[in-house]
């Protein structure tokens, strides 16, 4: 059963292999006929040099001028196979790293339209090893596949056909003993099958291991943690050390058992041939042409088989690749107006949303927001803050009711045209590998110069960036390297204020900067924010005593609303934390 | 690569018996021509028949020698490939533990996970191959050359002008090859970071409404790669048939040396037949090697990456014994410490010095980049302070073996991170041997009873990788008990109550209050609240100390705090 599916999946994988290929038929087919045309003058060498020692029998009768004009045509026949076979290769790997290039680009654009449920559901090392290992895996067998198979294949059929215009008899042995070479390679690699499956069990558990201790080694460091993970990381390793040992010996074994085979072969040829030669069947030319077929014949099963194990590999790395690629995308806003002219006039409508359906999270959330109010909005951790700026970017779609903007569901404007009304900050902040300047004008890649130093001073980034080595121009890993939280904050600050979008999102965007940075920049916002919506998310309370409405959510749900002084006075929930930071 | 080397000793017997057995099996090989040629020239020419069967059974005997040959070499030499691969994933795996994080904040997690994992196995492959094949093919070579010899030596002349024409094609492709492949790691080590930003970014990305630049920044970062696959595709698979041409021209010339040998009466017909079977030899041996020899330049690419990580010198050696304590109520001391970090314009922090004592808590204030987390940072001497002393426990921290020093410390990173396992196994992090009440006891006092209770499986319940499966505040106090389960004398609390609400926050600082072993305590935080009742505050500016003292006493006295404290709490609220 499982045996079957999974064969069909290999076909249907293949089948897409094959779509992919198809882009690029010309090039295929001139592949195959170079194979063919190169393999076939290949095989034509050995009748010719066979012919040439034909001519030389003993002293006294040996045939110069012939041989001369034999050897001329090798010469002319060699040329011309060496011109043919390095433009195959040339042509073979053009295809295969096209193909290859085509299908990493397909899957990054998969992953720019993926939606973040799918990004936020799966480690980001398994995705990345899906477009960058499994593809390159799938490149060796596919390219092993071009160059190896195919020409295999043709060598066979080739050197069949020279052999039986050569002598009939002799054929048939070499033709009956060689499938046993292709029996033998097929029985051990059914054995070797679990072999591997072990040995790829072993080792992505290592990899996990590795990733998770390499990754955080300083927390390792920090809790003298090495001497653990030296203790299971050596438990994982010698596992994979003794079944990598199993599988790579068994699965050795098959190139000496087919080569055993093949010298057989060549006993047999030899043993047949000069009978046949006893009795004027053959010529001596003939019988060493023969001797060298007979090991151009028989190597092709060897590497066929060979070839075979790594193409299933590279089909299972190119079934890996296809479900990301054929992950379904966020639903597509193609044709959708685009949002325009928006005052800040947002509202929700009986929202209700959760991330797994067996845990609701907002159950029937109403909230209206005219245009240039500051929402801010408090509550204990897992209340559903972070989520509703997810619903309201759109990184995710409510499951019932609405959100508009401007009276426009977000729903049927196109997501950039949305986003870009939104400045957004997150306390995560994200900073890509590259300048300083480049990370600021993310949302405005034709800003000045002037214009990028005004946005820094407003955001007080301009203090910090001006000490880095090349100011501006420092050059900064992914994850920021040895920037600390709160100037990564202050660079992502920087990049709203440069755009100055008609809305705001900020969410604990300000939590690792000092608090006198932090008023300061305040002070910046609220003179850049005079008249624009926006949504502050915080657990300083003093960062968000000003806003206009205040929501306090608990479960999902608003239990209290208003300004600050009125939920003070109501002395509930929100007085009661505003409180406690106070308190001793 | 002789870092690697050393791993590859304990092998040594084995990395010997492969070749070896490899070679034999190659010699007994190169006889088959030698009794084909007896078999044309005897039992042909003779008619033979029984001297022509006999021989078959020799070539048969042979194949049996063969076999028997070939699969102990490659049993040798699988054990030695993966045997060395694990000893060298195991040192490589201890060694990057040994860095220290100046040196992790230089390398970056990611290229030493791809080191530990793709580069080794390349190597190890390489190995393998090496063993199996490397040899032989030249061996196959060399003594097809030789056997030539035996047979004539004028006609083997040929054989001497071809090879080394061969040896130079093949080995200028390789030596121009290892550092292009070098360069294609590169390309996919960048292929693959636009990737990885891409999901880690993903939520900015797409604010920024960047997906289209960054598809194109993809295709131009893909393309380069491509491009490049495609030019060292073309110039290695210009090998096959620059050796394939120079081959068949030595077969041409052997020919005619062999008709004109024959024709002088001094080789037979057979043995012109055997000349040109070990040219195709040669021919064959090439072919395999190179296919044999792009997989080698691979694996030497990656050897050296790998060997690179191997020779940095550990950045940072503790003491090899404990020092003798002297008795002193002093916790932590810092003597006129400085610190630049490597590539940093201006110095991190600048001639601090304070003494905490036992059992006292210590706040830490400051702005943003101020040098707060540098400063706690070297009490567990996670870097080097650049001048200045920092002493725990009356003893430079310098003079400790490091693991001692840090057992004796709990740190609360200011990254929250979990690993995947039960709850109860990230616990015990902080000590192996923690028994149940101790956990329980430390989740109390991290304020993160209800974590666990609300789960099933209490502390069983698992924790996915990087705890994805909990909400940042539940992280942070789950990382807080951690450090509790240790019963460290030291805590540091390293701004790690930021995603706590403020009544937790409280609790939590109460809870420690109580705890009965009193460790000396370090919050770094924002918030004033949170240090306001330690029993001293160092106020940091710009790396440097503007004030230290008590709540009240920096109140009067410390500019920079009285703006700290004020706006966070504005005058009436006092």
């Amino acid at each position: 059963m499982a045996g079957k599916r999974n064969l069909r999946a290999q076909r249907d994988t293949l089948q897409k292999v094959l779509r992919y290929i198809g882009k690029y038929r010309l090039l295929v087919t001139l592949s195959i006929l170079m194979a063919a045309a190169s393999v076939a003058l290949t095989l034509y060498v050995p009748i010719l040099v066979g012919r040439a020692i034909d001519r030389i029998v003993e002293a006294g009768r040996v045939d110069f001028a012939g041989i001369l004009s034999i050897l001329i045509s090798v010469g002319v026949v060699v040329g011309i196979t060496a011109i043919l076979q390095w433009l195959m290769n040339v042509i073979n790997n053009k295809i295969t790293y096209q193909v290859v290039r085509d299908i990493r680009n397909e899957a990054f654009e998969r992953i720019t339209i993926l939606p973040l449920k799918y990004i936020d559901a799966h480690s980001y090392g398994e995705i990345v090893s899906r477009v960058i290992a499994d593809v390159d895996q799938f490149a060796d067998g596919l390219l092993m596949g071009f160059t190896q198979l195919f020409t295999g294949v043709v060598t066979i059929l080739g050197t069949l056909i020279f052999m039986l215009t050569v002598h009939v008899g002799i054929t048939f042995v070499v033709v009956l003993l060689t499938p046993l070479s292709l029996f033998v390679a097929n029985f051990i690699a059914k054995r070797t099958y679990f072999m591997f499956k072990k040995q790829s069990e072993a080792r992505a558990d290592q990899t996990a291991l590795v990733d998770e201790m390499i990754g955080n080694q300083k927390v390792v460091q920090a809790f003298t943690h090495e001497a653990q993970a030296q203790r299971d990381f050596d438990e994982i390793n010698e596992r994979l050390r003794v079944s990598s040992l199993k599988a790579i010996f068994y699965s050795s074994i098959t190139n000496p058992s087919t080569r055993f085979i093949n010298s057989l072969v060549y006993a047999g040829v030899g043993l047949t041939g000069a009978l046949a030669a006893l009795t004027g069947g053959i010529t001596v030319g003939g019988l060493s042409a023969f001797l060298s077929y007979a090991n151009q014949y028989t190597k092709p099963f060897n590497e066929i088989s060979g070839v075979i194990t790594e193409l299933q590999n590279a089909l299972v790395c190119a079934g890996r690749i296809f479900e990301l690629i054929e992950e379904p995308p966020q639903a597509s806003d193609a044709g959708a107006p685009a949002l325009e002219d928006v005052a800040g006039r947002v509202s929700l409508e009986n929202v209700a949303f959760s991330y797994t359906a067996d845990k609701p999270l907002i159950k029937c959330f109403n909230l209206r927001v005219h245009p240039g109010q500051r929402v801010a909005i408090v509550g204990p951790t897992g209340c559903g803050k972070t989520t509703l700026i997810n619903l309201l970017m759109r990184f995710y779609d409510v499951d019932a009711g609405s959100i508009s903007v401007e009276g426009h569901d977000i729903r049927n404007v196109t997501r950039h045209s949305l986003r870009r009304k939104y400045g957004m900050v997150l306390q995560d902040t994200w900073l890509k590998a590259g300048t300083i300047r480049e990370n600021i004008v993310m949302g405005k890649p034709d800003a000045t110069d002037d214009e990028v130093l005004q946005a820094a001073k407003a955001s007080h980034a301009h203090g910090f960036i001006t000490r880095l080595p090349d100011g501006y121009d420092t050059v900064i890993q992914e994850d920021g390297g040895s920037l600390s939280q709160g100037q990564k904050q202050l660079l992502c600050i920087t990049r709203v204020m440069l755009c100055l979008p008609p809305m705001l999102i900020l969410d604990e965007a300000t939590s690792s900067i000092d608090t006198r940075t932090e008023l300061k920049i305040q002070e910046a916002f609220a003179r850049l924010m005079q008249g624009r919506t926006s949504f502050i998310v915080a657990h300083r309370l003093s960062t968000i005593k000003n806003a206009d409405v205040i929501l306090v959510m608990k479960d999902g749900d608003i239990i209290e609303q208003g300004t600050h002084d009125e939920l003070i006075a109501r002395n509930g929930f929100y007085a009661k934390l505003y409180y406690s930071q106070f308190a001793a | 690569m002789k870092k690697l080397m050393i791993y590859m000793k304990e092998y040594t017997r084995e990395s010997i018996l492969g070749p070896l057995f490899k070679l034999l099996e190659a010699s007994f090989e190169l006889l088959v021509p030698l009794v084909m040629a007896a078999i044309i020239d005897n039992g042909i020419a003779g008619g033979d028949k029984g001297y022509i069967l006999r021989m078959c059974g020799v070539l048969a005997g042979l194949a049996v020698v063969g076999l028997v040959c070939s699969i102990t070499a490659q049993y040798f030499a699988a054990r030695a490939s993966v045997g060395f691969a694990a000893k060298v994933r195991s040192a490589l795996f201890a060694h990057i533990q040994k860095l220290s994080f100046a040196q992790q904040d230089k390398q970056g997690a990611n290229t030493l996970i791809t080191r530990m994992t793709s580069d080794i196995n390349q190597v190890q492959s390489g190995v393998n191959l090496a063993l199996r094949l490397l040899l032989r093919s030249p061996f196959v070579v060399f003594g097809a050359m030789v056997m030539a010899f035996t047979i004539d030596w004028q006609a083997a002349m040929v054989f001497m002008v071809t090879i080394p024409l061969l040896c130079a094609v093949v080995f200028g492709i390789m030596l121009w090859g290892i550092p292009m492949y070098k360069k294609v790691q590169q390309r996919l080590d960048k292929v693959l970071g636009i990737t990885r930003e891409n999901l880690t970014g993903a939520r900015v990305i797409r604010a920024f409404c960047k997906e289209q630049e960054e598809r194109s920044a993809f295709v131009q970062r893909n393309d380069d790669l491509t491009t490049l696959q495609k030019v060292v595709g073309k110039v290695s698979g210009l090998m096959n048939p620059i050796t394939y041409v120079l081959i068949n021209l030595g077969v041409i010339v052997l020919i005619w040396v062999g008709a004109l040998r024959v024709e002088q009466g001094v080789l037979t017909q057979g043995q012109v037949v055997a000349l040109y079977n070990y040219m195709s030899q040669i021919l064959v041996e090439l072919i395999k090697m190179a296919s044999l020899i792009i997989s080698i330049t691979k694996a030497m690419a990656c050897a050296s990456r790998v060997s690179a990580v191997l020779s940095l010198a550990p950045g940072m050696e503790g003491a090899d014994s404990l020092p003798s304590a002297p008795d002193t109520q002093e916790a932590v001391r810092f003597e006129n410490v400085s610190l630049t970090y490597e590539s940093a314009g201006a110095p991190s922090l600048l001639n601090v010095s304070f003494t905490a004592k036992r059992g006292e808590t210590i706040g830490v204030i400051g702005g943003t980049g101020s040098g707060k987390s540098t400063l706690v940072n070297l009490i567990p001497r996670f870097y080097d302070a650049t001048s200045g002393r920092v002493l725990v426990g009356g003893v430079d921290v310098r003079d400790y073996p490091l693991e001692a020093l840090r057992r004796k410390i709990g740190v609360v990173p200011q990254r929250a991170v979990l690993f995947k396992g039960s709850i109860r196994d990230n616990l015990r992090w902080g000590a192996q041997d923690a028994t149940q009440e101790e956990m329980f006891a430390a989740l109390a006092t991290a304020q993160a009873s209800e974590i666990v209770k609300g789960r099933e499986g209490g502390l069983d319940a698992m924790i996915a990788q990087g705890g994805k499966n909990l909400s940042g505040g539940q992280r942070q106090r789950l990382t807080i008990a951690r450090a509790l389960v240790k019963r460290p004398d030291i805590l540091i609390l390293d701004d790690s109550a930021s995603a706590l609400d403020y009544a937790t926050d409280l609790a939590l600082r109460q809870a420690l209050r109580q705890l009965p072993e009193s460790p000396t305590v370090f919050i770094v935080s924002q918030r004033a609240s949170s240090i306001r009742h330690a029993d001293r505050i160092i106020v940091l500016d710009e790396g440097a100390v503007c004030g230290m003292g008590t709540h009240e006493e920096l109140l009067n006295s410390c500019a920079v705090y009285q703006e700290i404290y004020y706006s966070q709490y504005e005058k009436e609220a006092m």
